[in-house]
């Protein structure tokens, strides 16, 4: 059977704004206190208007730009309308014909084929979210619950072309979605949280006697979680392929259906199927006025989007010379650790070394201090000031790492620490690279005349004896480079 | 004279000079609503104990020489689709029957910061649909010159209230002619501003791009004086302007030189009644005696204005009614079978037939496959209507003409016959689609003694000017101080 696999997602993505998008009232997870943070807007109590958050409207079209979309200079609300328990209004207030944005593009790369595919993207749109029903599950058959913390909350719907080709790739693509999005600070994403939620659309093109053949378009709702996209359109495929192979159904031939997805059962499961395709009867709101966006408020809103993902990854390989794991590490830890290295970099003036460090001591110590970057004690200039001396020779690796140490454990309070008690930590320490050879000279001789047995094994071959010797003499020059100190002993014992 | 018969301004002079106290001349009106108010039925809730101690609080103001807003104890009553926090706003529905809302619309805010004293909600049509106030699921609201007869609607119960000296001022809202033609067939002047110049936040929605609250009064002054506390921008409402408001009650008095009043011609044609026409021809020659220029103007779209605002207004109220669903507030059916069920039984058991009748020409014009031909195609017509009126007030200042085809009609006459009730609007219809502002003013007395009005139009946030042409017409005229005896 010769098929290609053919998926669309729609995302949804709550933005990251204060208030709600037409009310005052405060936009935060909060399922512990069902139906605080509502007022009379909404709650669709009668008689009460919606008012738009421009800054919900402004962090939708710096996530348009970013996701290479065209910004409609002229939009406008329209009305939604169904009935449900969690939307008051029984409207949703929606864009219909004349979305915000529209036409973009994101480029994934795929680990499993090496390529980069290009995920078109229909449209991004501006909406408010509904409340949450909450059902008794116990099975007694209480009464449902509604909890309308949650309408309003400001809503980009994303809806991509069926580009994406596997089940990976959809992973990817909202991996790579979540990420830019973080990095743009315009959603925190949290699936679990519900503030990323995606539905794919699935079918098959199959080849046959020449011919393309569509299969029937199958909807899986509510995904909120990566593997659970992965997994859910995997099985998905799976189910579609034996379906042609048992029972060909072309697209048209049987009603688009609409499945769930059971985590547990890592199985799909049919939703109640609609008797008829639903008429929203959308049409224009006619509470709130059309909203116009001129080019100077593009441009002064691109002005703010961070380099995104993807450019930095491939910055760091090409003018840094990070290997594409180091440069992807980096880049996945989000912006500000991004920054951070970035800043390291720039003061010391090595990508290499930043990237160890950053990668290695300052993510260990994050994790065994459960600090986030910006908690961090030890600052970027600060770090990329240790770091200058190692690069210049002034300090050696191992001495960066106890100056590093120290820096810690002086900021065990919490303080930051500034710049200047680098100097004191190596003076007080004597970390200072031992730049005086004639110096070291005379403590390796004197080492060597304390244990001219040792010296002796060394010279007739038994090189696993040279450790100890080093080691004294790094006792007695802290600041000096054990590397180099192997060598001066050789050169002596068998120059 | 008792009190409950002066004028807005003659009260604001007495409270002034001290002749009466708020307490006094609230009680005068509360005991005026005591005694009439069983034959009328403005009412649909007073709220007497507290508009008497708001009364009191603002003589104790007065008394200690504060500043005070400049409706300072002046009875003001309003429409029963104006929330009012802790009060209970019903929309004559039984769905909203025990809704008693959280908050304060925007006017009431407003004229609670004017100090009036707010007496009580008066009846309508159920969420303001309905020329009559027969609609209404909770009271009869009666004409205060023919107990017979309708009050028109749907803000019926302020327009009597006002016919009756119930209250000397009071607040309705304008959807398709809801203030201007209940205040022609009760004899009273009635106002509906600029769409935008008042905040319709707090205003339970109709149809939304149509609504308008505005003021009723016994006279021109009075409503000038209500306009000025009502209008102003608010952020509350996307739709609302932000222009400064003029001192309409100052300038009121002021009458306008070289005033261009336009004629349309088609008002006279077919469907008005002779006794309506001759008074209305009558008071354009008032304004040509005071040497005002008389233009004819052609309104040649204003035809479509009945059919496009029934397609506008029902599809906006199908939506703004979606709500009422019983899950969150309002009636709630008390036998269902399942979600849709409680839906649908609530919904069936909430309204009344007009409602369900808009409901449905709403949800059929916004239909897929049928908003192209219905809804959109009546937006386009409406934009050609205000373009008729742009050009019109290009050579005009005022569109004079009927507020309605006739007097008032009986109770229960056209009750079957919803088509000759639409009818009743073709006036007043055009200044919503429009967005224009429109007053109603007393202009004659049919020979059954029923009051006729004059309906003047001006272009948009020129309220000021129609005052100023309502009140130049008024003080030719005694039309308005005629009080039904009953
Ligand atoms: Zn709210």
């Amino acid at each position: 059977m010769d098929y290609t696999t053919i998926i669309g997602l729609e995302v949804h993505v709550q933005l990251l704004t204060k208030s709600k998008i037409f009310c005052g009232c405060a936009n935060l997870f909060n399922p512990d206190n069902p139906n605080v943070q509502t007022c009379p807007v909404c709650l669709g109590l009668p008689g009460s208007l919606p008012v738009m958050n421009r800054k919900a409207f402004q962090l939708s079209v710096k996530t348009g730009l970013a996701l290479n979309c065209d910004i409609a200079s002229f939009t406008k609300w329209d009305r939604k309308q169904y009935y449900y328990p969690d939307l008051p209004k029984a409207y949703q207030i929606s864009q219909f014909d004349l979305p915000f944005s529209a036409d973009g593009w994101v480029d994934i790369e795929v680990p499993s084929t090496g390529e980069t595919r290009r995920v078109r993207l229909i449209r991004a749109h501006l909406e408010e979210d509904a409340g949450k029903n909450i059902h008794d599950e116990s099975g007694r058959g209480a009464d449902s619950r509604v909890d309308l913390n949650r309408t309003g909350t400001p809503l980009l719907e994303i809806v991509t072309q069926p580009d994406i080709r596997s089940a990976e790739e959809a992973r990817i693509f909202l991996e790579d979605l979540r990420l830019m999005l973080r990095y743009l600070a315009v959603s925190d994403c949290e699936m679990q949280e519900g503030s990323l939620r995606c539905d794919a659309n699935v079918n098959l093109h199959v080849e046959e006697n020449g011919e393309t053949i569509p299969t029937p378009i199958v909807e899986i709702k509510n995904l909120n979680s990566f593997r659970g996209v992965e997994a859910a359109i995997e099985h998905e495929l799976k189910k579609q392929v034996k379906a042609w192979q048992t029972d060909p159904r072309r697209m048209g031939e049987v009603p688009k259906t609409t499945v769930g997805w059971d985590a547990n059962r890592n199985a799909t499961f049919e939703q109640r199927g609609k008797e008829e395709a639903a008429d929203y009867r959308y049409f224009p709101d006619p509470d709130l006025c059309p909203v116009t966006i001129t080019q100077e408020e593009v441009d002064e809103i691109r002005s703010t989007i961070c380099e995104l993902p993807g450019v930095r990854r491939t910055r760091y390989v090409s003018e840094l010379g990070l290997t594409p794991y180091d440069a992807g590490v980096i880049v996945d830890q989000g912006a500000e650790f991004a920054s951070y290295f970035d800043e390291v970099c720039v003061t010391c003036g090595d990508g290499k070394q930043a990237a160890n460090w950053v990668t290695q001591d300052v993510q260990r110590e994050l994790n065994e201090r459960k600090l986030e970057i910006g908690e961090f004690p030890v600052s970027a200039p600060v770090l990329g000031a240790v770091l200058k001396k190692v690069v210049d020779g002034e300090l050696t690796i191992k001495s960066g790492r106890e100056v590093f140490a120290t820096l810690l454990s002086d900021a065990g309070d919490g303080t930051r620490i500034s710049a200047e008690r680098i100097d004191a930590i190596i003076a007080d320490k004597g970390l200072g690279k031992e730049q005086d050879t004639g110096k070291i000279d005379a403590v390796i001789q004197a080492v060597l005349d304390r244990n001219a047995a040792v010296a002796e094994d060394v010279r007739n071959g038994r090189m696993q004896a040279v450790g100890p010797l080093i080691g004294q003499v790094m006792r007695e020059l802290k600041g000096a480079d054990a590397k180099d100190v192997r060598q001066m002993i050789l050169d002596k014992l068998q120059g | 004279m008792s009190i409950s018969e002066l004028t807005t301004a003659e009260l604001q002079s007495g409270l002034q000079a001290g002749t009466f106290s708020a307490v006094e001349l609230t009680q005068s009106y509360l005991d005026a609503i005591s005694r009439r108010e069983e034959s009328v039925g403005a009412f649909l809730t007073v709220c007497g104990e507290s508009a008497l101690s708001q009364a009191a609080a603002v003589d104790a103001r007065r008394q200690s020489g504060e500043q005070l807003g400049t409706l300072a104890g002046i009875p003001v009553a309003l429409k029963d689709n104006i929330c009012t926090a802790g009060t209970k706003t019903t929309c004559a529905s039984r769905m909203l029957e025990n809704f008693v809302p959280p908050y304060d619309a925007h006017i009431v805010t407003r004229l609670k910061a004017a100090d009036a004293v707010l007496v009580g909600k008066t009846n309508l049509d159920e969420y303001a649909m309905g020329s009559s106030t027969e609609n209404s699921a909770l009271g009869k609201t009666r004409n205060p010159w023919d107990l017979q007869r309708t009050p028109g609607g749907s803000s019926g119960g302020s327009a009597a209230s006002v016919a009756a000296r119930l209250t000397p001022l009071s607040v309705g809202s304008d959807t398709g002619g809801s203030i201007r033609q209940p205040a022609s067939f009760c004899g009273v002047v009635g106002m509906k501003p600029t769409y935008g110049r008042v905040s319709r936040y707090g205003l339970v929605a109709f149809a939304s791009s149509l609504d308008q609250i505005g003021p009723f009064a016994t006279d021109v002054t009075g409503a000038a004086s209500l306009l000025e506390v009502l209008a102003g921008h608010d952020e509350r409402d996307s739709t609302s302007v932000n222009r400064p408001v003029p001192e309409y009650s100052r300038s009121v008095e002021q009458p306008l030189e070289g005033l261009r009043v336009g004629v349309v011609q088609e008002h006279f044609a077919e469907g008005i009644d002779e006794e309506v026409a001759s008074s209305i021809r009558a008071a354009i020659e008032v304004y040509r005696s005071l040497g005002a220029e008389i233009v004819d103007v052609a309104l040649p779209h204003s035809k479509y204005g009945v059919a496009v605002y029934y397609l506008i207004a029902s599809s906006e109220a199908s939506s703004n009614l979606a709500r009422y669903d019983g899950v969150h507030y309002g009636h709630r059916a008390s036998e269902f079978e399942n979600m849709v069920d409680m839906y649908a039984a609530s919904r069936a058991e909430g309204f009344g037939d007009e409602v369900k009748r808009r409901i449905m020409l709403g949800v059929y014009a916004l239909s897929e496959g049928y908003s192209d031909q219905y809804y959109l195609k009546a937006l386009k017509v409406r934009r050609l209507i205000r373009n008729d009126f742009d050009a019109a007030f290009k050579n005009v200042d005022v569109i004079a003409g009927p507020t309605c085809p006739t007097p008032a009609f009986k109770i229960g006459e056209l009750v079957d016959d919803p088509l000759q009730m639409y009818l009743a609007d073709v006036y007043t219809i055009s200044a919503n689609l429009a967005g224009i502002p429109g007053i109603s003013v007393p202009a004659g007395f049919s020979p059954a003694g029923l009051p006729i009005g004059l309906q003047l139009l001006a272009a948009p946030f020129e309220e000021e000017k129609l005052l100023r042409a309502a009140r130049m017409f008024e003080r030719e005229t005694d039309f308005h101080t005629k009080v039904p005896q009953f």
